[in-house]
């Protein structure tokens, strides 16, 4: 179970990082939200992926219970990149408005000017 | 008693959720900011001496046992550290009132401040891994805010480049962290590092991966040489007051990162990570001189300089001597109060000129000695001439450079000072000296803007002249650094 999740998050990542690659902002954006997921997951598999019962006490009695911990972790990376997200779209638009272009060679030469 | 330790993060918190309360009044918001920052600096320093009188403090959040909580660790280091920024946020807050502008500060500046350094002290006080993350992007999403605030094309570009850069950043250190727990299987700090010695001799190699990862990690942060191509373009955008807290907060964090998971985790891995360290940061120091003797523009030299200091301090971390590690710490200090200074300064000179390139104007001096001296003590200093701030710790790094063999390394840290020097002297001699050419716009609040300058500058020369006295506190900073044990036994009673 582990090795095809791994494989799937390595998927995920050459997605993201092709993705990333590109030119347009909405494809790093949405490459960006990829490699978030393929990291979320690889928390959740780098903690044991075990048939046990999800941790919540007193469901059902059972000797085993799955890993709370990368769970409490993935909650808190999905909302941090959610945030984070939230702001990269934002700023795309306003550099959409104000730039008159999704394509990030615009965003080139502003570096000290020197000659 | 021990909950003071939460003070540094606890005060600016509390300040910028006031200071949200009421975005249009200006003059609120800078009195709150003002007393939220004096009143931590009095905390912090109230911090230091406590952690110098009691020995490294810990507070279990919760009350939950050391391993299974969260662990807020303040040691000497982390105590020093606070102090220095929340003194370099004060200086920068008095900036700020002149210079910033009422259309920002109307729209949050203040408290995104606060929360930078919200995030800033608490990297430094963690004890866990995780909320070292969380922390980081406190920090981040904060200088996400100042560096795009006023919303100019040159901003909203640098923006774009700086955010995708620490996504990807972020991204990964998830990833070294779900590494590490997946081997290690905890979060906290002191018990990850106690695992990890108890593992020696077993397959380590996956620790060596963790440990590179880490190193990608926080080299993107600090500006490490493959990963600092970010930062010439994004620190050019900010203005002024927001560019002294970045470069003198910002990539030390970073540092203090690497300090922390190199000395704690990863000390035993002289056969690859340690080296690899070493190398690029020998390397970022010959790109950092490169970069600060190739332009004439006042703002990336100094941007440049930045390199060539990590890359000084991370040398040293490379070689992990108590020596040389005395040097970084004395140097990491000196460094942040030295480049928010030169970052204020050139803001003044900037606001005067009404340009940034020194081959547009000269003669400076004739108008402002006061500004031309500061400007030319704040030269010496960073260059490291003896009875200034700069000295003592590159000595010490020096020291222990040629004390281990790493000749080349010593050379190479003692001929960046040279260029260092050459660099900054070269806007002195052309900005300063010779007949006065340039529109001189004089009527800025000239003498209310030199003041946190002057300050600072103040600070740096009595931190060089007084460095014998401030040597215990350097010291009791080290030991947990060279026996991560002093460290690991604080935080885990047993």
């Amino acid at each position: 179970m582990e090795l095809l999740m791994s494989i799937l998050i390595g998927l995920m990542f050459a997605a993201a990082v092709y993705l990333i690659l590109s030119k347009s902002l909405l494809r790093i954006i949405i490459g960006t939200a990829i490699l978030s997921h393929g990291v979320n997951l690889l928390v959740l598999t780098m903690g044991g992926i075990k048939r046990g019962n999800v941790p919540i006490l007193g469901l059902k009695v059972t000797a085993s219970y799955n890993d709370p911990i990368p769970q409490a972790l993935i909650l808190t990376a999905i909302v941090i990149s959610f945030g984070v997200t939230a702001f990269f779209l934002v700023l795309a638009y306003r550099a959409y408005q104000e730039l008159d272009s999704e394509s990030v060679s615009k965003t080139r030469g502003h570096e000290a000017d020197d000659e | 008693m021990n909950n003071i330790i939460l003070l540094p993060i606890f005060i600016p918190l509390i300040g910028a959720i006031i200071l949200m309360l009421a975005p249009k009044k200006v003059i609120v918001q800078r009195t709150i900011a003002l007393i939220m920052s004096f009143i931590l600096v009095a905390s912090d320093l109230f911090l230091l001496f406590y952690v110098k009188n009691h020995g490294i403090t810990t507070l279990n959040i919760g009350n939950w046992r050391a391993p299974f909580g969260i662990t807020i660790v303040a040691d000497m280091l982390a105590a020093l550290l606070v102090v220095t920024t929340s003194f370099v946020l004060t200086c920068v807050i008095i900036y700020s009132f002149y210079s910033i502008g009422k259309a920002r500060e109307k729209f949050l500046y203040y408290p995104s401040v606060l929360f930078l350094i919200v995030g800033v002290n608490g990297s430094f006080l963690t004890g866990d891994i995780f909320n070292l993350f969380v922390f980081f992007e406190v920090m981040l999403m904060a200088s996400y805010v100042l560096l795009v605030i006023g919303g100019t094309k040159i901003q909203l570009k640098a923006t774009i480049k700086y955010l995708l850069i620490n996504v990807v950043g972020s991204a990964f250190f998830v990833v070294a962290i779900g590494i590490l727990y997946s081997m290690i299987g905890t979060l906290n700090m002191a018990d990850i590092s106690r695992k990890i010695n108890a593992l020696h001799g077993v397959d380590t190699g996956m620790i060596s991966v963790a440990a590179v990862m880490f190193l990608f990690v926080f080299g993107l942060k600090a500006g490490l040489f493959p990963l600092y191509f970010w930062l010439p373009g994004s620190y050019f955008a900010p203005p002024m007051p927001v560019l002294a807290l970045f470069g003198a907060l910002l990539t030390k964090v970073g540092v203090y990162a690497i300090i922390r998971t190199y000395s704690l985790f990863f000390a035993k891995e002289t056969t690859f990570a340690m080296p690899l360290l070493g190398v690029l940061a020998l390397i970022t120091i010959i790109l950092g001189v490169i970069g600060v003797i190739s332009y004439y523009d006042l703002k990336t030299i100094v941007i440049y300089n930045i390199l060539i200091a990590i890359g000084v301090i991370l040398f040293s971390v490379s070689i992990m001597t108590r020596e040389a590690m005395t040097g970084a710490v004395y140097y990491l200090i000196h460094d942040m109060i030295i480049k928010s200074a030169l970052f204020l300064i050139i803001g003044v000179i900037m606001a005067i000129t009404g340009t940034s390139t020194v081959k547009k104007f000269s003669g400076l001096m004739t108008v402002k000695p006061t500004l031309g001296w500061s400007f030319f003590i704040a030269i010496l200093a960073i260059a490291g001439i003896p009875p200034l701030s700069g000295f003592f710790g590159k000595l010490l790094m020096v020291e222990g450079a040629f004390s281990t063999g790493e000749m080349f390394g010593g050379i190479v840290i003692l001929l960046s000072s040279l260029f260092v020097l050459m660099s900054l002297i070269k806007v002195f001699t052309r900005g300063f000296w010779g007949e006065k050419t340039g529109k001189f716009n004089l009527a800025i609040p000239y003498k209310k803007m030199m003041l946190p300058v002057i300050i600072l500058l103040t600070c740096s020369v009595l931190y060089g002249i007084f460095s014998n006295a401030i040597y215990p506190f350097i010291s009791d900073a080290v030991d947990p650094i060279i026996d991560p044990n002093l460290y690991i036994n604080a935080v885990i009673k047993e």
